[in-house]
Formats: structure tokens, sequence, C-alpha cells
């Protein structure tokens, strides 16, 4: 197994998938001749020309919709818009078009096209590029949501992305395109749906997806070390549909739960996740479980405003030790 | 011009680049952070349109690459500073940065970071103005990639209908981020695509400020006249890439140093020179006060200005 980034795992991905598909295509703005922002499809324009590889305009419905449009017809187009705070404009064509016409056709018409896209706030952008937005997605009938928290997922999530049936939007991270990590050498092809447990442990739940994952994980790290908790991490890599069995049984087994995410607090995958945890297995539960989350501002531009919007590793550890009545 | 004139618009083109490029010095002291945005190149088109316009009166609003726009509007540099360095005394109290930056006491309505957002608003602004009389305009410069958003056409075909006063203002540079004009756009001339819509339109050089000048005179004083909203479409160049982060790969050197032949700044100081016996010892004694003012006031003031209080982190989001 070879470590590579983030990028290009997902570099990876479409590669392979147009080499062996003449209909998938990629589109979005400077993907092609100027290789991407997050070189996500680096070298593709070289390799597959300007009909497979489209520098869109800047005009985000609308190409989204072309790509909806074309996927009727049996083109897979993956489409990649450069920011979530853009892909807010292409919300009508991937809520009202792509997720409702399989629905809306009696089965007789199907949009499966992949949108990526990068959220997340990350040096100071401010509030108009720094949104989080799969808790949006998440909610909307007819689409599958996935969030890679390494580059396996990243790879192997989009794999089954392109493969799939149903239209489904990848949530990527600004902070996460030059992670490093194994990626299996051969094919592999990652589920679209349940989660994973990163972490075995015994006395907590943390939930996390994409980067708070990462903090779920230092901060079971610390938990192990200073404060003899054992903390199990669950990797909630796909949020739609989510994964109630998984969520079942690892409160099962801790009966407490933390859940983070970059996100602001209401409606997001944080209250999702206590619902579920309040249907199926509240009796389970030794105490409330606890959301971590960032506050609800419009992204600050000054740089300790911003610090102090966003959660990381610490406040996950804070969380936990007022859920063990330590702080 | 009135030679009265070029002098003080040489000083605040000089200021602004200046400006820019002491910018880009901050940005890689880490002074500046997010995404910056930069000025060079393409000062003629924003002074030569507000030279015919009247800033502080008529309403401006603008993308991302605002800070000019909001200084030659009357925000004080030392204010706009400041926001790049996210303090509680910048325009925008350290909550915006670079690409919102802010002036409503001068009229400048904002720099807003997506493309296309600001066509509508603009005018909306335009509608207010109808509604309150008063001989105010609406003036909205974007990007030459903007024109793709739907926002635009909504845009144009509102403004024609309801026969609103606003400027579009084009700065067209050939590039919107590394993906160049012919490669996006179907029609590579801008002022042609407001025709559907029966929109008045222009299109100049925008690297000589008296040649723009004399261009938007006559667009500002069709839409200050109430004849409808106008289009003027201005061709010009960035030096720098997009953003701090462009490496300008998708352009060769020779093509941005043809461009540099045609800078705005040298092409008004070359005139004064020649018709107005200034003196190049005058230009180099101006430059050096706009850098010294600059360095003493301006970057001093943001350095010494307090950062916003994190106890105030949510103040400005909703009334008080
Ligand atoms: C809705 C939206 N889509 C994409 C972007 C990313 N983006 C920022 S600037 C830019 C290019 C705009 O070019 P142009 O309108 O020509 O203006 P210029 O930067 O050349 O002044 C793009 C694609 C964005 N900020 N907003």
């Amino acid at each position: 197994m070879a470590e590579i980034m983030y990028w290009e795992a997902i570099q990876r991905a479409h590669d392979e998938e147009m080499a062996r598909d003449p209909l998938v295509i990629c589109m979005g703005e400077d993907i092609g001749v100027a290789g991407g922002t997050y070189k996500a499809t680096k070298g593709l324009y070289e390799k597959y020309g300007p009909l497979r590889v489209m520098d869109t305009p800047i005009s985000e419905n609308g190409y989204t919709g072309l790509g909806v449009g074309a996927s009727f017809l049996g083109v897979k187009p993956i489409i990649e818009i450069m920011s979530v705070n853009f892909a807010w404009l292409a919300m009508d064509q991937i809520f009202n078009s792509a997720a409702k016409v399989r629905y809306m056709s009696g089965g007789q018409l199907t949009a499966p096209i992949v949108v990526r896209s990068a959220g997340g706030a990350a040096h100071q952008l401010g509030a108009q590029h720094s949104a989080r937005m799969e808790k949006v997605f998440m909610g909307i009938a007819g689409l599958r949501v996935v969030t890679p928290s390494n580059p396996k997922q990243a790879y192997g999530l989009l794999k089954s992305a392109v493969r799939s049936p149903d239209p489904v939007y990848i949530n990527e991270h600004e902070l996460m395109y030059n992670m490093k990590g194994e990626v299996p050498d051969e094919e592999y092809f990652h589920p679209l749906e349940g989660s994973e447990v990163t972490r075995p442990g015994t006395d907590v739940t943390l939930f996390g997806y994409n980067i708070s994952v990462h903090w779920c994980l230092k901060a079971a790290e610390i938990l192990a070390k200073q404060y003899n908790i054992s903390a199990e991490v669950v990797d909630l890599y796909a949020l739609a549909p989510l994964d109630r069995e998984g969520i079942k049984k690892s409160v099962a087994k801790t009966h407490k739960a933390v859940i983070a995410e970059e996100d602001e607090a209401p409606c997001g995958v944080g209250s999702e996740v206590m619902a579920i945890i309040n249907e199926e297995c509240f009796w389970e539960l030794d105490a409330p479980p606890v959301r971590v989350h960032s506050a609800l501002v419009p992204q600050p531009y000054a740089h300790n405003l911003e610090k102090a919007t966003i959660p990381n590793h610490e406040d996950v550890v804070k969380a936990v030790l007022k859920l063990f009545g330590k702080a | 011009m009135k030679l009265k004139d070029r002098k003080r618009v040489l000083r605040e083109m000089i200021l602004a680049r200046r400006f820019e490029e002491r910018c880009y010095q901050a940005y890689i002291e880490r002074k500046i952070g997010g995404f910056l945005h930069l000025y060079p190149g393409q000062e003629a088109c924003c002074f030569g349109v507000m030279e015919a316009a009247r800033p502080g009166f008529d309403y401006v609003i603008t993308g991302y690459r605002d800070h000019v726009h909001a200084i030659k509007c009357g925000a004080d540099p030392k204010a706009v500073m400041a926001e790049l360095y996210g303090k509680e005394t910048g325009c925008s109290k350290g909550r915006g940065g670079s690409m919102h930056i802010f002036d409503v006491a001068h009229r400048f309505m904002g720099g807003y970071a997506l493309v296309g957002g600001p066509f509508p608003l603009a005018a909306g602004m335009a509608k207010a103005i109808q509604m309150k009389g008063g001989d105010e305009i609406a003036i909205c410069f974007l990007g030459d990639s903007a024109n793709n958003q739907g926002t635009f056409h909504e845009t144009m075909n509102m403004a024609a209908l309801w026969n609103l006063p606003v400027l579009f203002v084009c700065e067209n540079n050939l590039y919107g981020i590394g993906t160049a004009l012919h490669r996006s756009t179907a029609v590579v001339d801008q002022y042609k695509r407001v025709c559907a819509y029966g929109i008045e339109s222009d299109v100049c050089d925008g690297q000589d400020i008296e040649v723009v000048l004399e261009h938007a005179h006559k667009a500002v004083e069709y839409v200050r006249s109430r004849k409808g909203p106008y289009f003027l479409e201005l061709k010009t160049y960035r030096y720098r890439g997009h953003s701090m982060s462009d490496s300008r790969g998708y352009r060769s050197r020779e093509e941005e140093e043809q461009w540099k032949q045609r800078d705005p700044i040298n092409i008004l100081r070359d005139r004064m020179i020649a018709e107005d016996k200034y003196t190049m010892a005058e230009f180099e004694a101006l430059e050096k006060e706009i850098d010294d003012y600059i360095e003493n006031e301006v970057i001093k003031f943001a350095e010494e200005s307090p950062d916003p209080k994190v106890e105030e982190l949510t103040k400005y989001v909703l009334a008080d």
C-alpha cells in the first residue's frame, strides 16, 4: 500500500474511472488547463481532452444543471464545485432536479451525478468562503452524502459514487487535500453507507466525520493518557443515509456520546445523531449526549475571532470531561 | 483633464498601486491572511470611472478585488489596511477581511466574494434611488467572468425592464482565475452581451485614464439623466496572479510584459511630462512621499491597532 495525499487519491479515482468508461466526464471551474484549485483533476485534461474534462464558465447552477441533463442520457459527470459556498448557487439543480427526478418520474428518469466540493473554514477566508453545507445536503430526499476523512476513503468513495445509480454529494475539506494516508494499490470501492469504528473504546463514543474525526482521534489519545478514559471513535463517513445501526451499537457499548462537527449546531449533523440516539437507544444512556460545534456566526475574518469559532480536539476533551463530571 | 486634476489623480493612483504592493509584502510576512486579490495594472478603470462619477455620493459595489475602489470612494487607507490586518479599527471591524471591505458612510456598499453576487444588489440600490428621488446612481464594478453567472442575465433584464439608474462597469482583464476569457465565454466582446436586453453599452481602452474618463462621462451622464442602465467594458490587465496562490502558469511572461508597456500610471505620468512640463523628479518625490505615508501612517496604524475582542464574537450577527 502506498502513502499518497488526499488530492492524489481523488485524482487517481477520476483517472481510473475515466479510463474505464468513456462516458465518465469531469467538469468545473479551472479544472482543465489550469489543473484544478486543489489539483484533484491534475493531468486529466492532457489525457482525456476538452470534451471530457470541461473547464466551465463561472455559472454554478447552469453547469450543474447541464451535468444533470447529461446524466439523463447516460453520461456520468463528476462535477467539481470549487468551494461549498459556490455550491449554494447550484442547490436548485441539485435539489430540485437531480435529487427529485427519480421519484417524480416514477422511476423513469435518474440523475446519477457526482458533485464534489470543498467545505470548511481555512486560513481566514471570511464569511463568504468558509461555509459547511453537509447538513443541508443530508436533509434532502434522493441524495447520498459522503464525506471522506482520509485518502483511502477519498479514493474509494469517489470510485463508488461514480458507479452509483443515485446522485452523490461528496463533501471534502479545504484543509485535508495535503493529508497523507495509505491507499490500497489495487482497485478499491468504499461503501457509500455505514460507519467505521476508527478506534475501539469502552467508556464513551466520539462521533465525527471528515475533519472532526481527527479531533476525536487526538482527543481519544489525550483522554486515554491523561484521564484513563477509553474513548471509541466512530467515523460517520456517510451522512445520508446515516448509519442508525452503527450509532446504536456503539452507544449501547459505551453508554455515553459526544458528537463533533465543524458546522454550527442548529439543524446539524449533531442534532440528527442525537435524535437517532434518542430514538434508538435512549435507555442505554448514562448521561445526555453532548455536541461539539462551531459558534453561530458568519465566519469572521480576524484570526483570533476565527479561532474562537472553530472547535478542535481540546473542545472534544472538554465535552467528555463534562460528561464524566470532571469539568 | 486639467493639470490640477491630473496631479491629484496621479497621486491617488500611485497611492493605490503602492498600497497594493505593500499588501503583497504584508501577506508574505503573514500579517494579512485569507485570500488577497490585488489591483495593480487596473487602476485607470476605477479612477477613470469614479472621476466621471461622484465618489462618496454615488453608490458603489464590487467583488473581492475591492481595496482600491473603497479608497477611491473615500475610505481611509488606514482603516482598509487595518481591516486586512484583521483589527477592530478596520473598516469592517476586522470581521470582513480583504474580500469584504465596507465603508457605507462613503457609500462604498461592499466587496463580495461570490462571483456575480453584486449584480442584483446594484440593481436593487438603483431601485431604491429611483424611489427616493435625488440624482445618485449605482455603480457596479465586476470582472469579465462574472458575466457568465445567471445573475448577470437576470439583472440586465430587470435593470432594462424597470429603467434603473445603474452603471455596470466590466473590468475585462482577460482571465477568470486561470481560465482565459475565450475558453469560458462564447461572446468575447462583453459589451455586446447586453444588446439582447436593449441596454446601452460601450467599450474602450482601460489603461489610459483619460480615455476611460471620456467614455465614463458619457455613461454616467446617461444613467444620471435617467435614460436607463448602461454597460461599460474596459480592456485591462492585472499584473499579479488572480490571488496570492496563483503562479500564473496559464499566461506567458511576454504577454505580461506587453501589457506593462501600457501601464496606466506611466501613461498619465508621461503625458504630464510631455504636456505639462511635469518632471520625473517631481514624480519620484511623490512616490517617496506616498511610500513614507503608507509606512509611517497606514502600516503603523494597522500594526498598532487592537484585535477585535473575542467576547464580542457574536456582535453584529443580529441587531442589539
Ligand atoms: C460563485 C463563485 N464561483 C466561483 C468563485 C471562485 N472565483 C473567484 S474569482 C473567480 C474568477 C472571476 O473572474 P472575473 O470575474 O473575470 O474577475 P477578476 O478576478 O478577473 O477581476 C472565480 C472563479 C467565486 N468566488 N464565486
